[in-house]
């Protein structure tokens, strides 16, 4: 017969509570390439499985920092270097009149810096995952939650993490084709 | 992301999430009425009526571009007329549906959860509605992107000491802003139409917006901050937008326009009428998709709460305005005080107050507040109410200003009636749409409230 | 209308008409039916027409070979008429559009670009204005006012300056034509041979010609030659807006026709007995609204004072400092007390309240000015008014200081109703054989009462022939009509109010062909064949007696008029008789309560001629700022106790006739008085002029035909859209305060607090900004308005709208606040309604330094220039009317529409090459003429100098006759517009605004009489 690749193992919880004391374990277990999924946001959940740092708001803070530099220097640009007429007496770098614009600029870098940010280190889109592979992880975006030990966890064994996630409760086991 | 009990504690109040429901039970309602739910003939009816209303725009925007801004009402001295109206009303709409979603996301009201996605959703065709009309309002509509800053051969630029230069600044960025926020947070739930449907093209489509969401618990991290940024950026953005709004009258030195209390009322009466439209929308809605258990009672008092408050400081607004133009002694100031309550307009000024300040005043008595029918009327006044707030200060303003040998007067044609209508349908059309094809409330951040979702530490 | 009717039985009589209709009649009733600005659109429309093209592209449209059919012949013409791009679709006909002169070789003087200026005159009521004609490569393009010339200096009105549209007017009748179709000037000359040589055997008995006054020498000695010819020949001269009264009245004081020149600037008292002598079209009118406008200055020491008693109101009754309304038939007995209180010397106590107040005052303040003041008599007084006028002239001893007495112009002074009643009578007896009728229209103008009309169709005068401008009401009743030229295209002379003589000389060869009155003339003169040049060339020759006749002729055209033909001032006596001739019965029989009616000149279209001249029915008229229409007038106390509206419609019955009219309540007007205007209401005046308001011709009584007492009045309950430009008249705001628009005060307030205009004048550093340099810059334009010298005249509006081609709207348009005037003449009254102060104030663009319309505008289309200009980018311009919102003068204009008309060809020959036509969607305003500045400042890089102070003039200053408005380079200290910004009457409009406008006003003083003040 023929063995395919292994991309992990994972273990299917009933309640939130059982998929982060699970994961807590997992990580004090020593193992490090884990992941785990539910159907919405826990924060708990993040740091069981040892992850601390995401980088969105300082690329949020670039961006928005970007949007209102580049805002201001356009308008000035624009009314005292490239065309500078006299409009009403005003002065030619009207700063006050600027700061509107300047301002919606920098919220617009900002918001969307944050947002492509944010897909971007996901990895968003990826329209295929081995982990679709689990017929059970459609109840992932329902009312399921999923921890997975991925096979290049160099503690991965087959045998061992198969009866270590037995041990955490886990209400199924399966192991995930790549 | 808030949970149930932080909000319910100590609260004899109805609950924001009627109980006994489960995961599955609250995924099964609401993914439902998108995948399984037959298409009835009340919604068909419905539909095909707000889009017949929709051709007005249709119809009235061709004969615009045809033979030009004359066919409305416009004219010297009033330069700006139902368009300007309609623009400023639809911005203000829109209004609400960012409050809810992000001020009240970051002021941790749980109960916006099961109300944001709709209310986003309005925002969003609110705006769309709004953005139309200072183009169609141009005297050479197909040169508008002049407004925008493009290198050009003529090597000139927009003139930025303009408020309608910050009014395409800050409208567009406010529709980009509203337009990521709300799908940033459609994708979850995409993600579970996505896992349970079984036709697959259906799934073909929804997997495809849902980018391959699968719930990691590091997506969710990155996600909740970019979704909290969001919620902080959209927050003095919206406040901006209605601001900069309002310069386009309060840098002009019309009397009337020229005044320094217009940025926070006009935002206080964006939210105003903002909340009316969301009341509006949600009593009918929770009523023909029987969601009386995800959008409760609670919902609509603390929708009346706010439009209570932002009435009043609407209200304080008018008040303020009416006496500084006596105490400040201006001459032109005190004239349009008397011209509103007199002048040909004093009707409308007079139904004006009554919408906006007289009427709503019974939402102090709880049973008006907690009774959907009452609340629908109180709201459809609040609309009407703000639109004509609107028209007072743009038209009756312009009417009689500094000399009066140029004075006149404005009387709104067909044409202005229908293009106006046809934003009425095609916003109704859009909304129509929306609750059939997407999730309309949100289906993870409602899981969120349910005491199931809570970790119990040991 | 009834000569409608009987008009078309007696044409099928003309031209026996068969029932076949062409597809033409489609075509002509769709033309027919449109009118005002839309018919170009309407036009366009049916250019495309498949019927239209069809016709277009056959030689002749389909039955042109059946040529039967009289109304679809002229709906043909009209069809030619009316066509735009005719010339190019029709290729046997005409001349082309395009410049006459060839263009091979390039004449010297011609620079393509540089306009010319050549001398000319145009001539309304017999009575020469001296022009200047602007010529951009052979195409006349803007009339403006000879400076040279004595009885213009430089201004102009309405009419001369609107008369640059009727040339080019695609109405006019462009072919000549017998029984309505095509014919040809060999034709017409074969057609006149038979009768003449008739007429020859009979002494010429049956030769009757019929014109409008007729002021030039040239054609006075061609009426004599035909006299000569044919000694039984009859000269008949009518025109509805006539001088028979003056007439009469001179020959009441002097026993023969004198013309009354007044010298305004001698004179310190001015009373005007019912004569607006300020507005356009009284003989003069240029001349004496600047004399006048010269002694109105109140620094200058001898500010003049001027009294007013009139029967409706006009610009010169607002710029009275007394007015006094009383009907007209009540002038008369004023008149006599006037007259008997001056040469007696005693107080007369013979008139009731009001009117003896002003009496008294009025006799004493003569008597304190003999010598020095005039009393003015109305052309439409009876001729005992005029008679007394005359008398308390002479006993003033003002006659040889204020008051000079001439030959007529007139050069056939007779009594032109008598006239037009013998002609009518020699057509009834069937004397008449040969009738030409030419440059009048009396089947439309003439008193109904006369029927005119009927003895046009009874009376069986087997040769008509009519000359004229257009296919009008007239032409339809003669075999021949013969395409007129217009004095821009023909030569010609007529003289000035003062008897000078100006030579016509035409600008362009005429567009359509066409034949003056001094060419037909020829054939009666026995001049044959002469070209209008010959003849008039050949007169003068005949009366040249100097040597070098060539340079005389050259020195002629140049300067616009002949050295030496102003005529002579004669001493004349006023018999005394006339003074204490007892009041006419017109006046005795009007009991006080007995309604009056008036019947007046239209101040925009004078008697109708001008009707299809869409400039003048756009032009507001200076009281009531109506346009397009002439309402009735009421008093307010009338409209009150009739419960009257402005807008509703009235019946008006008169001698058994009566006419449905809409009203207008004008304040100030008398009292049981209305007055209507002449003009409207025409039947064949052209798509824009024809069925426009109401015809009052047919109720006006050839007796009496200025006014009457014993009409009725009554309410029919209909109302009517009228568009007027000025909704709101007054500064008054409803709620009781006032706006300093126009800021006024009497000539004793002013000395008294000379700063008065200034007190809200913000100081220079009231402000965030660094302020612009203009000091630094070589010209800062800048412009005054003297609201003391402001007539009203409107001559400034449609100079404006000539100079910078501005399109006209239509009524609708208007009615809904979109006309298109870059400069305004805003009037407003103020006090008692009955009898208010009225004052002016032309708004032209402000060019503020803070300008707020530059600061709004998202695109910056409107910009600043260095010479502080508010200068409009109109390609730039995106329309989102921000700008107009927020300018606090209301002086920008938006392109609601398309509302230029970019088809016709002969309007784009008549446009200012120098200025961009505008198109839709776009602001536009007043510039100060930029392109007149960039001519100018050109010149003077060119010549390495800078512009000399009054070089440059603005469109509405150079034409202004009373000199109000004066434009300058304020960076110049010495330039008279920065000495005028000096003057302590200079101010803002809305100057506390900060706006820091350059176009400032000096404040109107007036100069009452401290006694009738203390009473009032």
């Amino acid at each position: 017969m023929i063995v395919e690749p292994i991309f992990g193992m994972m273990a299917e919880f009933d309640t939130p509570t059982d998929i982060v004391v699970a994961a807590r374990r997992t990580s004090e277990a020593g193992y490090k390439k884990i992941d785990a999924y539910s159907p919405f946001p826990i924060e708990e959940l993040a740091e069981a499985i040892g992850f601390h740092h995401n980088g969105v708001a300082l690329i949020a803070l670039i961006g928005g920092l970007l949007g209102l530099s580049g805002g201001f220097m356009l308008q000035w640009w624009v009314s005292t270097i490239s065309y500078p007429v006299n409009i009403g007496g005003r002065p030619f770098n009207s700063w006050p009149s600027f700061i509107p614009v300047t301002f919606e600029m920098t919220i617009l870098f900002a918001g969307l810096s944050a947002v492509f940010g944010m897909l971007v280190l996901n990895g968003l889109p990826m329209p295929y995952h081995p982990v679709f592979n689990v017929p059970r992880f459609v109840r992932a975006t329902e009312d399921k939650f999923f921890l997975i030990i991925f096979s290049s966890d160099p503690k991965y064994d087959a045998v061992q993490t198969h009866a270590f996630l037995e041990s955490l409760g886990a209400r199924s086991i399966a192991e995930v084709p790549s | 992301m808030v949970r149930p009990t932080e909000v319910e504690v100590g609260e004899d109040k109805v609950p924001v999430l009627a109980p006994g429901h489960t995961f599955v039970s609250l995924t099964d309602k609401i993914s439902n009425i998108v995948l399984k739910r037959p298409i009835k003939l009340g919604w068909v009816f419905g539909f095909l009526v707000a889009f017949s209303v929709m051709q007005g725009l249709l119809f009235g925007a061709t004969y615009l571009f045809l033979k030009g801004v004359g066919i409305w009402g416009v004219n010297i001295p009033v330069g700006w007329g139902f368009a300007i109206v309609n623009f400023v009303w639809w911005i203000g709409i829109g209004h609400a549906g960012t409050l809810i979603s992000a001020i009240l996301l970051l002021l941790r009201q749980s109960w916006r959860n099961s109300i944001n996605r709709f209310a986003e959703a309005m925002t969003l065709f609110a705006v769309a509605c709004a953005g139309m009309f200072p183009v169609l309002h141009l005297g050479r509509p197909w040169l508008a992107y002049w407004l925008f800053p493009y290198p050009n051969t003529m090597g000139y630029w927009p003139q930025f000491r303009s408020p309608l230069v910050w009014d395409v600044f800050a409208v567009s960025t406010y529709f980009t802003i509203s337009l990521v926020f709300w799908f940033v947070g459609l994708i979850p739930d995409l993600a579970t139409l996505r896992d349970r449907t079984d036709n697959s093209l259906i799934r073909f489509t929804y997997g495809a917006l849902a980018m391959g969401w699968r719930g990691s618990a590091r997506h969710w991290a990155r996600y909740e901050t970019a979704y909290l940024l969001l919620a902080g950026l959209a927050t003095p953005l919206v406040l901006s937008v209605h601001t900069v709004v309002s310069f386009d009258f309060a840098i002009g030195i019309v009397p009337g326009w020229h005044t320094t209390i217009f940025p926070p009322y006009f935002v206080a009466g964006a939210i105003y009428s903002g909340f009316a439209m969301v009341l509006v929308l949600a009593i009918p809605i929770r009523r023909f998709y029987d969601v009386k258990d995800l959008i409760t009672d609670r919902h609509l008092e603390n929708s009346a709460m706010v439009m209570l408050a932002t009435g009043l400081i609407v209200a304080y607004g008018y008040a303020m305005e009416a006496f500084m133009n006596w105490y400040s002694g201006n001459p032109y100031d005190s004239f349009l005080q008397w011209n509103r309550l007199h002048g040909p307009y004093a009707p409308y000024y007079l139904a004006l107050l009554f919408c906006n300040i007289a009427l709503p005043q019974i939402l102090w008595i709880r049973k008006f507040r907690t009774n959907s029918i009452w609340l629908f009327l109180i709201s459809m006044d609040v609309l009407v109410g703000m639109w004509l707030e609107r028209f007072i200060i743009v038209v009756v303003s312009l009417t009689r200003d500094f000399t009066t040998s140029a004075w006149g007067m404005y009387y709104p044609t067909r044409w202005d009636w229908a293009i106006f209508m046809g934003t009425l349908g095609m916003f109704t059309a859009a909304m129509f749409l929306f609750v059939r094809i997407l999730p309309m409330i949100s289906i993870f951040e409602l899981r969120t409230l349910l005491p199931e979702a809570e970790v119990k530490h040991e | 209308m009834m000569e409608e009717k009987n008009g078309k039985q007696h044409l099928e009589a003309v031209c026996p008409s068969k029932k076949d209709k062409l597809d033409l009649e489609t075509a002509r009733a769709r033309i027919a039916e449109t009118k005002g600005p839309e018919y170009w659109r309407s036009l366009e429309e049916l250019a495309g027409s498949t019927e239209f093209q069809e016709m277009m592209h056959r030689e002749f449209p389909k039955g042109a070979s059946e040529w039967a059919d009289a109304v679809s012949r002229r709906g043909f013409m009209k069809l030619m008429g009316a066509s735009l791009a005719m010339a190019g679709m029709t290729a046997c006909t005409k001349q082309p559009l395009e410049p006459i002169v060839p263009y091979v070789r390039q004449p010297e003087e011609v620079i393509p670009g540089r306009p010319m200026f050549y001398a000319s005159a145009f001539s309304l009521g017999g009575y020469a204005t001296p022009v200047l004609v602007e010529s951009h490569m052979y195409r006349p393009t803007k009339i403006e006012g000879n400076d040279q010339h004595p009885a213009s200096q430089g201004g102009t009105d309405v009419f001369a300056q609107a008369s640059i549209l009727d040339i080019y007017d695609p109405d006019r009748s462009q072919n000549i034509t017998y029984r309505g179709e095509l014919s040809t000037w060999g034709a017409f000359m074969a057609a006149m041979e038979q009768p003449l040589i008739a007429q020859n055997a009979a002494n010429g008995s049956g030769i009757r010609v019929l014109t409008g006054t007729v002021s030039s020498p040239t054609l006075a000695d061609q009426f004599a030659q035909m006299r000569a010819r044919y000694p039984q020949s009859k000269w008949h001269v009518y025109e509805p807006v006539n001088r028979d009264n003056v007439i009469a009245g001179a020959r009441m004081a002097f026993g023969q026709p004198v013309e009354t020149i007044y010298k305004l600037d001698a004179a310190d008292v001015i009373v005007s007995l019912d004569a607006d002598f300020l507005y356009g079209g009284f003989p003069g009118v240029t001349r004496y609204a600047r004399d006048f406008a010269k002694r109105r200055n109140p620094d200058s020491g001898n500010m003049s004072r001027m009294y007013v008693i009139e029967s409706t109101p006009s610009s010169t009754g607002a710029k009275a400092d007394h007015h006094l309304p009383v009907r007209a038939v009540d002038i008369e007995p004023f008149a006599q007390a006037l007259a008997s209180g001056v040469s007696s010397g005693s107080q007369p106590m013979s008139l009731k309240g009001e009117q003896q107040r002003y009496l008294s005052a009025i006799v004493k303040d003569l008597q304190n000015h003999r010598g020095a003041s005039v009393v003015i008599a109305g052309d439409h007084q009876t001729p005992a008014v005029h008679a007394l006028a005359h008398a308390i002239n002479q006993s003033l001893g003002n006659v040889g200081k204020t008051v000079f007495y001439t030959e007529p112009v007139n050069a056939n002074p007779v009594n032109q109703s008598d006239s037009l009643k013998d002609l009518i009578a020699d057509m009834r007896a069937g004397k008449v054989q040969f009738l030409l009728i030419a440059g009048a229209n009396p089947l439309y103008d003439a008193p109904a009462d006369l029927g005119f009309a009927d003895a046009l169709q009874s009376s069986n005068i087997p040769l008509r022939v009519h000359l004229g401008l257009y296919q009008d009401e007239t032409s339809q009743y003669c075999h021949w009509h013969l395409n007129e030229t217009h004095y821009l295209e023909s030569w010609g002379d007529a003289r000035a109010y003062d008897g000078t003589v100006s030579i016509v000389q035409p600008l362009i060869a005429p567009l359509y062909g066409g034949k003056s009155l001094y060419e037909v003339m020829a054939l009666l003169a026995g001049q044959s064949e002469m070209t209008g040049h010959e003849v008039v060339k050949d007169y003068w020759r005949s009366k040249h007696s100097g040597v070098d006749f060539d340079a005389f002729w050259r020195k002629s055209l140049h300067d616009g008029w002949i050295e030496g033909t102003a005529f002579t001032p004669r001493s004349e006596t006023a018999k005394g008789a006339a003074a204490s001739s007892s009041i006419s019965s017109l006046a005795s029989n009007a009991g006080d309560n007995s309604l009056e009616i008036n019947f007046r000149r239209d101040p925009s279209i004078y008697d109708g001629r001008f009707a299809n001249n869409g400039w003048l029915q756009e032009l507001p008229k200076p009281m009531t700022k109506m346009t397009w229409d002439n309402p009735v007038l009421v008093a307010p106390a009338m409209a009150q106790r009739m419960g009257l509206k402005s807008g509703d419609l009235v019946r008006l019955d008169l001698n058994g006739k009566n006419l449905v009219a809409a009203v207008w309540i004008q304040a100030g007007h008398p009292d049981n008085s209305v007055t209507t205007f002449l003009g409207y209401g025409r039947s064949r005046a052209g798509r824009v002029g024809t069925g426009l308001g109401f015809d009052v011709y047919p109720l006006r009584p050839s007796a009496t035909p200025w006014f009457t007492a014993g009409a009725n009045i009554s309410k029919t309950g209909g109302t009517y859209l009228l568009a007027s430009t000025q909704g709101y008249q007054t500064m008054e705001t409803p709620n009781g305060d006032s706006r300093p628009l126009v800021r006024t005060r009497s000539l004793e307030e002013y000395k008294k607090e000379p700063n008065f205009a200034q007190d809200d004048k913000p100081p220079a550093e009231l402000t965030l900004y660094p302020g612009y340099d203009y000091k630094s810059e070589p010209y800062s334009w800048g412009m005054t308005i003297d609201l003391n010298s402001c007539v009203g005249c409107n001559n400034c509006i449609v100079a404006c709208q000539s100079e910078n081609n501005i399109p006209i709207v239509g009524k609708e348009q208007v009615n809904k606040g979109r006309h298109m005037h870059w400069l305004r003449v805003d009037a407003y009254y103020q006090g008692d309604r009955d009898n208010p102060k009225a004052y002016f104030q032309p708004v032209p663009c402000m060019q503020c330094e803070n300008a707020p319309c530059e600061l709004v505008c998202p695109v910056g289309a409107t910009t600043h220039s260095t010479e502080g200009l508010n200068d409009m980018i109109y390609n730039r311009c995106v329309g989102t009317r921000y700008c107009s919102n927020n300018c606090p003068y209301k002086v920008r204009r938006f392109n609601f529409f398309l509302f230029q008309d970019w088809e016709t060809p002969q309007y784009k020959m008549m446009r200012n090459p120098d200025v961009t036509v505008r198109s839709r969607g776009v602001m536009e305003k007043c510039t100060y003429c930029v392109q007149r500045i960039a001519e100018h400042r050109i010149d003077a890089e060119v010549a390495d100098r800078k512009i000399a102070d009054g070089e440059l003039q603005t469109a509405c200053q150079q034409s202004c006759p009373a000199n109000a408005i004066v434009f300058g380079n304020i960076n110049d200290p010495n330039s008279e517009v920065s000495k005028l910004k000096a003057n302590s009457r200079n101010y803002g409009l809305l100057q506390d605004l900060n706006t820091r406008p350059r176009t400032t006003y000096l404040a109107e003083i007036r100069n009452p009489n401290p006694e009738l003040e203390a009473q009032a």
